[in-house]
């Protein structure tokens, strides 16, 4: 059987702890130099495409604006259309959000990415229900949560209606958006925009299998991305879909080294960085819900127990549904690995690397991943802005290449030329949706 | 004594072109290629540097067009890294649109073109638009306006929303940004209410250029909010009532009228064959003063224009694309120079400061800082 081939995206670093600021070689979080310098070290690295995050509402942490990672960033579809002019090849993905936007608006303006930027769009559909965010817009958060996949779904049918349609009228009469009319834009080179998708509930992956092109991971380990995988492609053929129509991508962080010692205390050294003394404390309040501002960092976990129902961080999604339990799992850890910390024990349970070595092992790493079945590719996050992929794309991905899993060349224009997929067509989608 | 009309108050026109899909004529876009790629709009953005004009204003709507058309924030972010020192002003409507998006959108167009970006506020009066969203039925123009300037508000303040130092990367403390330094606007209005902070820093410029179309209900917000007024009339004469009427508005709100350059919409089709070339495509009511004629024609009208305090200065709206770009940049452009209606700009400048603009307080320091 050929080597499956893997996929690479790059994650301009972004506003949580991942990207250290503090670093002597930080730059600029929003001159649009560090963002050219990041697509040119990507298309550089031949990967498949850049990837920019977005947040409507910046985070909040015991009633204040969090402050102690970066914070703020510009608007995503702006910077990509800048980006599109100083790169040729790379793809460029971004997240809007599905809840504070219009279909029409937001077909009309990816349609606008993909012309200009020869068929190199991607969009990362994320829907948000809280009212948090809301407060930023004239609709408010008014979407109940188990309306999340029903408003993503009627909004991407309605987005592909208009882009499928060729300047063609359209009337879309629906649950959340009832509209009527024609985009400004004939259907784009790629025919859409090529689709995103993170979420992991069960309505999340059914969603994922029926509409993504790509998908973004949080498994990490060869196990769990292997169930993921498995369970993920499992659910593609009943909606008419080939396994290799869609792209599994966990999100990857990695340390490198001349020797594999290297790697580690470079490793140790990033962990250490993207965990302040400060924001150490605030991940412990982030479980607790408690203000433990007067606890030492440098000290042991607090005896008091976590406070199960407040909410104290607003802004960003709270993977820790059982605060007592985690608490609890910390406290053992921390013991079990002879007393650690408070600031240790983040560093241990938050800040972990997907892969340490020297380039040779992390690329052996990557691709045995990929080739176990456990992705098709990773989405790299770097810690650093902007020089965060410099060395991996320097020493990485020559390995890759060596070990004929990674592509020497562009051999289309366009991101869904890069990814293998089809152009979607006008007919079929007539079909598919009729 | 008052200075007279035009750029930096010495008899100098600011010249700004209007570019839209083929042009403004609905018959160009029979005889257009292809308008959709990034090259054409490279090309119209590098022509119209090549002139030396302070803007390019990228007109756009959601609907009513005869040919394709492109978002023209999009065009504008795509232009900016390859053509230099024009300053770039699209259309965002704030009907449909959350004013939100505009300001972080416009805002990050300041960034990625270095203070050179601007905005031209309007507005959605149509059903086909109304019914693209399918949100509110079309609305009056005087409810529209009264909207717009509720959105330009919340655009503005939320470009205030953190002030230029607040990220501060303080190791010491853990701390990347001082949050006394960015501010909630709690905007509260008619037709909605915002929060803020942005999520976009403040900009080079901190506010790119206000630009807004003179009309009977745009007033008040030119009044409050406009840097430049593009004015559309049949005539001199009317232009130097429109002028007027912008001038006291401005006033009556408490700003300087000096600081608001007012430019006429000029329509062009320049050439020996010009007005037979226009015939050939088609009907078109003319929606301000048209030259369809000599360069040197052209460049008579704006002299009296601005010489004569109708305006500061004018937009030209070529009716053929890309075309109709090319004798302003390698006729008119010159021989306003050579009338010494125009200088030669040296490099660098933001577009506010090609409009005489300093770069402004922040709203919420102006109280404090003001004793310094």
């Amino acid at each position: 059987m050929a080597t499956k081939q893997i996929h690479l995206a790059a994650h301009f670093p972004g506003v949580n702890n991942t990207t250290v600021w503090s670093d002597p070689q930080a730059g600029s979080q929003t001159d649009f130099g560090s963002f050219v310098h990041f697509a040119q070290t990507a298309e550089r690295g031949l990967f498949d495409f850049l990837f920019l995050a977005e947040g409507l509402r910046l985070r909040e942490h015991r009633g204040k604006i969090h402050d102690l990672d970066v914070v703020g960033r510009p608007d995503t579809l702006t910077v990509l259309n800048a980006i599109a002019a100083v790169t040729t090849h790379l793809g460029l993905g971004g997240t809007i959000n599905t809840t504070f936007n219009e279909p029409y608006e937001l077909a009309r303006q990816f349609a606008s990415l993909d012309h200009l930027s020869g068929g190199r769009a991607a969009w990362n559909l994320v829907t948000s229900s809280d009212a948090f965010t809301g407060e930023n817009f004239r609709r408010g958060g008014f979407l109940k949560p188990e309306q999340r996949y029903d408003r993503a779904q009627e909004i991407l049918d309605a987005a592909r209606e208009l882009w499928l349609s060729d300047r063609q009228p359209v009337e879309h009469r629906g649950e959340q958006f009832s509209f009527s009319g024609r985009l400004t834009l004939p259907s784009t080179p790629q025919g859409h925009p090529v689709l995103i998708q993170s979420g992991d509930s069960d309505a999340g992956r059914e969603f994922g299998a029926k509409t993504a092109d790509a998908i973004f991971s949080r498994h990490g380990t060869l196990e769990s991305g292997q169930a993921f995988y498995a369970d993920l492609k499992g659910r593609m053929p009943k909606y008419g879909r080939r396994r290799e129509d869609l792209s599994i991508l966990p999100a990857t962080t990695f340390a490198l080294g001349d020797t594999e010692a290297e790697a580690q205390e470079n490793g140790h050294r990033i962990r250490t960085a993207q965990v302040s003394p400060q924001t150490a404390i605030a991940f412990l309040e982030q479980v607790w819900g408690r203000d433990l501002s007067a606890y030492d960092p440098d000290g042991p976990l607090p005896d008091i127990d976590p406070d199960p129902g407040a909410e104290i961080t607003r802004g960003r999604v709270r993977h820790e549904k059982d605060p007592m339990a985690v608490a609890n799992s910390w406290r053992e850890l921390a013991e079990a690995k002879g007393g650690l910390s408070i600031r240790e024990l983040i560093v241990e349970t938050t800040a972990r690397q997907s892969f340490v070595g020297t380039p040779k092992q992390v690329a052996r790493q990557m691709d045995a991943y990929v080739q176990g079945d456990a992705s098709d590719g990773f989405i790299l996050v770097p810690h650093l802005v902007p020089g965060g992929l410099d060395e991996f794309v320097e020493k990485v991905i020559p390995e890759l290449q060596d070990l004929g899993s990674y592509r020497t060349e562009y051999t289309g224009p366009t991101l869904r030329d890069h990814l293998g997929l089809a152009r979607p067509e006008v007919a079929h989608e007539t079909r598919a949706t009729g | 004594m008052g200075r007279g009309a035009g750029r930096f108050g010495q008899d100098m026109a600011y010249l700004a072109v209007e570019v839209s899909g083929a042009g403004r004529h609905p018959g160009a876009w029979r005889r257009a290629g292809p308008v959709l790629t990034p090259g054409y709009h490279v090309e119209l953005a590098a022509t119209a540097a090549r002139a030396g004009v302070d803007f390019l204003a990228l007109g756009d709507s959601f609907a009513g067009q005869e040919g394709p058309t492109l978002d023209a924030v999009a065009i504008a972010a795509r232009v900016a890294p390859v053509v230099p020192e024009i300053g770039l002003v699209p259309t965002v409507t704030v009907t449909h649109t959350e004013p939100f998006h505009i300001s972080k959108a416009i805002a990050t167009l300041d960034l990625v073109s270095s203070g050179r970006a601007g905005w031209e506020v309007a507005v959605s009066r149509t059903a086909a638009e109304a019914e693209l969203f399918g949100r509110k039925a079309a609305a009056p123009a005087a409810d529209l306006w009264r909207e717009a300037a509720e959105a330009a508000e919340v655009v503005v303040r939320l470009w205030d929303s953190w002030e230029d130092d607040a990220v501060i990367r303080d190791a010491a403390t853990g701390r990347y940004i001082d949050r006394d330094k960015l501010h909630y606007i709690d905007f509260t209005g008619e037709f909605f209410s915002v929060k803020g902070p942005s999520i976009t820093p403040r900009s080079p410029q901190a506010h790119p250029l206000v630009v807004v179309r003179e009309e009977p209900d745009s007033l008040p917000v030119i009044a409050a909010w406009a840097d430049v007024v593009r004015v559309a009339a049949p005539d001199l004469a009317a232009a130097h009532a429109a002028r007027d009427r912008v001038r006291a508005a401005v006033a009556a709100a408490g700003r300087d009228p000096e600081s608001v350059a007012v430019l006429l919409d000029i329509e062009t089709h320049l050439g020996a064959d010009a007005a037979r070339e226009l015939d050939a495509l088609g009907p078109l009511e003319p929606s301000s003063l048209r030259v369809a004629g000599s360069a040197t024609a052209l460049v008579d009208v704006i002299e009296e224009a601005v010489r004569g305090g109708a305006a500061d200065g004018v937009t030209l709206v070529p009716l053929v694309l890309p075309g109709g770009l090319h004798p302003i940049a390698d006729e008119v452009a010159p021989a306003l120079v050579d009338r010494e209606l125009r200088t030669t700009m040296p490099p660098g400048f933001t577009l506010r400061e090609r409009f005489g603009l300093a770069r402004p307080a922040n709203f919420f320091t102006a109280t404090t800082i003001s004793g310094v």
